[in-house]
């Protein structure tokens, strides 16, 4: 009833292959897009550099693995070193020039992930599934041990962490650095993240995305139909490098601010993974679902316990907050194995028949 | 039945295997098979369970490289060849047991199917647009053709996983079809299905072969299907060929009887 297609008929394959093809889809992106231009305007700095700015890096990186695990099938464990290569190669970019605009420097340090994620991927032409997932950890030890050991990557400073300098552009914005408005990031970040989920998108509904799903859903059937394992596995690996790398220059240009190895360590391959699991494998919609609920769920119970009368110790809502969400991650994955998505395309589908219980 | 002037198989060979021997370690799956396959006709494999038809297929799509013997398609002799190889040159193939692409509906089954017929680049595929989009529409429409065919627009949009298995046979067809092959091998298509169903499916078969000029290598258990459909008979037994011929003389022969049924020592 409320979320009928009945009257929208489709005279063309293009409409039909429209990447929101329902009406009520169109209007509830359009919705949703408006919310994200105005919430700045609405909300505090606090909300925005801890929450929203944050929330979109993550959702950008689980975008990132998704493709890879979720499109693709291949296991991967090394999601943070990725998005670590791609912060320290835009360290480096802008060190070398530090008068290109940071935006251009964070999409290029991409590619640098992208290469090094080809080269870790190449072992999964022979290994599957959790013997793949070790060699990624392979990858993440080994890029988190470059990360402490190559000091020229840090540009040789004392702290051993990259800070990020201040960098201005699109007419005298300050985009990055410790001067730099959380609202000026926000809004870069933004476009970042709506700008590469829609390229995303539009790969996954053509060829290159029904080659990833073929080798993930039945690898021999793929190959006798004309995938070669080695061009769609190797090119899940570098799109999903290269977004996981830029999510990571973002991560700490627009959003930390300075970065030591550790902040690209196995929990943050791990956070990013569970966001994957928890908001649906194989879904674009999942990854913000995931993201929102493993970041702004534990921010909103640390600032929202004490607001509504329940007075505890700082650290105790800590320790509350994460029995909470743990909590509910396990009952939200007995609820649904296949992630948040899969609850929302189920919810979907009953509103269609609403108020009756099938159509 | 077939008509007569179509048994007589006077099309050229389209797939010649000669003296192939294939084996896993001491196990010989296949020894010293030599077969045949003209242009638009239905060929059928049959034998016991064990006999080797299925390992057949594999050597024909490149999926297994038999130790000695050779195999030319279309007159060019071919070597190790990869089977996304075998793809390209026009060879498609359905499973045993279902293999199907479970997490894509019906449509982005059928739509794999055409992978080998879409070009355009990484690019073109991240902006969805111009080209790239044209050419998405275009395949679209080859494929709604299949659909059309094979009758299965009303489960266009379902996710395969849901579909009962008569239907996933089907889609099977329609995503082998979808390549546009010049033969098209079919290892058990009516294994398990109920009599409506394999009615339905022989229908395509025929369908398949006389309208699309596909030539076929068909696996089937089921007897009378094997000898209403088939032009020619090939019978395997222990990897190595008892019979070939038309299937009323393959049906009369003693060897194959003896196959089926068991002998009397």
């Amino acid at each position: 009833m409320l979320y009928r297609e009945a009257g929208q008929f489709k005279t063309t394959y293009e409409a039909d292959q429209a990447m929101f093809p329902i009406a009520q889809d169109r209007i509830g992106v359009l919705v949703i897009l408006a919310i994200a231009l105005v919430i700045p305007l609405a909300a505090s700095d606090f909300v925005i550099a801890s929450i929203m700015i944050p929330f979109l890096i993550f959702a950008l990186a689980t975008i990132g693995l998704n493709i890879l695990t979720g499109y693709a099938g291949q296991l991967s464990l090394g999601t943070g070193a990725f998005m670590g290569v791609g912060a320290y190669a835009c360290y480096k970019l802008t060190t070398i020039f530090p008068d290109v605009n940071i935006v251009i420097l964070v999409l290029i340090s991409g590619l640098f992930s992208a290469g090094i994620g080809i080269v870790f991927g190449l072992p999964s032409l022979r290994i599957k599934g959790l013997y793949l997932a070790v060699t990624t950890l392979a990858a993440q030890f080994f890029l988190e041990w470059c990360f402490i050991r190559i000091p020229w990557l840090y540009n040789y400073n004392n702290s051993g962490a990259i800070e990020v300098p201040e960098r201005t552009g699109f007419g005298g914005f300050v985009l990055a650095g410790p001067a730099s408005p959380p609202i000026t990031r926000y809004y870069v970040v933004l476009g970042i993240v709506i700008v590469m989920t829609l390229l995303v998108k539009n790969i996954i509904r053509g060829r290159i995305g029904r080659t990833w799903m073929m080798i993930r859903d039945m690898d021999i059937a793929a190959e006798l139909i004309g995938v070669r394992p080695l061009a769609a596995k190797l090119s899940a690996f570098a799109v999903s490098s290269y977004i996981c790398g830029v999510a990571g220059a973002m991560l700490v240009f627009f959003w930390l601010g300075a970065a030591e190895p550790s902040a690209f360590a196995i929990t943050l391959s791990f956070q990013i993974l569970f966001m994957a699991i928890l908001g649906g494998l194989g879904s674009l919609i999942g990854c913000f679902f995931g993201a929102a609920f493993i970041w702004v769920l534990p921010v909103l119970l640390r600032t929202g316990l004490p607001s509504i009368g329940i007075e505890i110790g700082a650290e105790t809502v800590e320790h509350v907050s994460r029995m909470i969400v743990g909590a509910l991650i396990i009952f939200f994955l007995i609820v649904e194995p296949h992630g948040l998505a899969r609850l929302w395309q189920i919810l979907k589908e009953k509103l269609r028949v609403w108020p009756f219980p099938y159509a | 039945m077939r008509a007569p002037e179509q048994e007589a198989g006077a099309g050229e060979t389209l797939l010649a295997v000669d003296n192939i021997t294939l084996s896993f370690g001491g196990v010989r799956a296949i020894r010293n098979v030599s077969l045949d396959i003209r242009k638009g006709e239905i060929r059928a494999i049959i034998g016991p369970n064990g006999a080797g038809k299925t390992s057949m297929l594999n050597v024909i799509n490149g999926f297994y490289h038999p130790q000695e013997g050779l195999i030319s398609f279309r007159g060019a002799e071919r070597r190790r060849m990869k089977p996304y190889e075998a793809a390209s040159q026009g060879i498609a193939r359905t499973f045993q047991n279902v293999a199907l692409f479970r997490g894509m509906t019906t449509l982005d089954n059928i739509m794999a199917g055409r992978t080998l017929k879409m070009h355009r680049n990484f690019f073109w595929q991240l902006v969805h647009w111009g080209p790239a989009a044209r050419e998405e529409v275009e395949n679209r429409r080859k494929v709604e053709e299949i659909i059309d065919f094979l009758e299965i627009q009303a489960i266009r949009k379902t996710p395969v996983g849901r579909l009962p298995y008569g239907l996933q046979k089907r889609v099977e067809l329609a995503r082998a079809l979808a390549m546009e092959p010049d033969l098209l091998l079919l290892d058990e298509p009516m294994a398990g299905m109920n009599l409506e169903e394999k009615e339905d499916m022989s229908r395509f078969i025929l369908d398949v072969n006389q309208q699309l000029g596909t030539t076929i290598a068909l696996i089937e258990h089921d007897i009378s299907v094997v000898m209403d459909l088939s032009d020619r008979v090939v019978v395997l037994d222990h990897g190595e060929k008892i019979a070939d011929g038309l299937p009323a003389e393959v049906q009369a022969n003693q060897n194959v009887i003896e196959a089926y049924l068991g002998v009397s020592h």
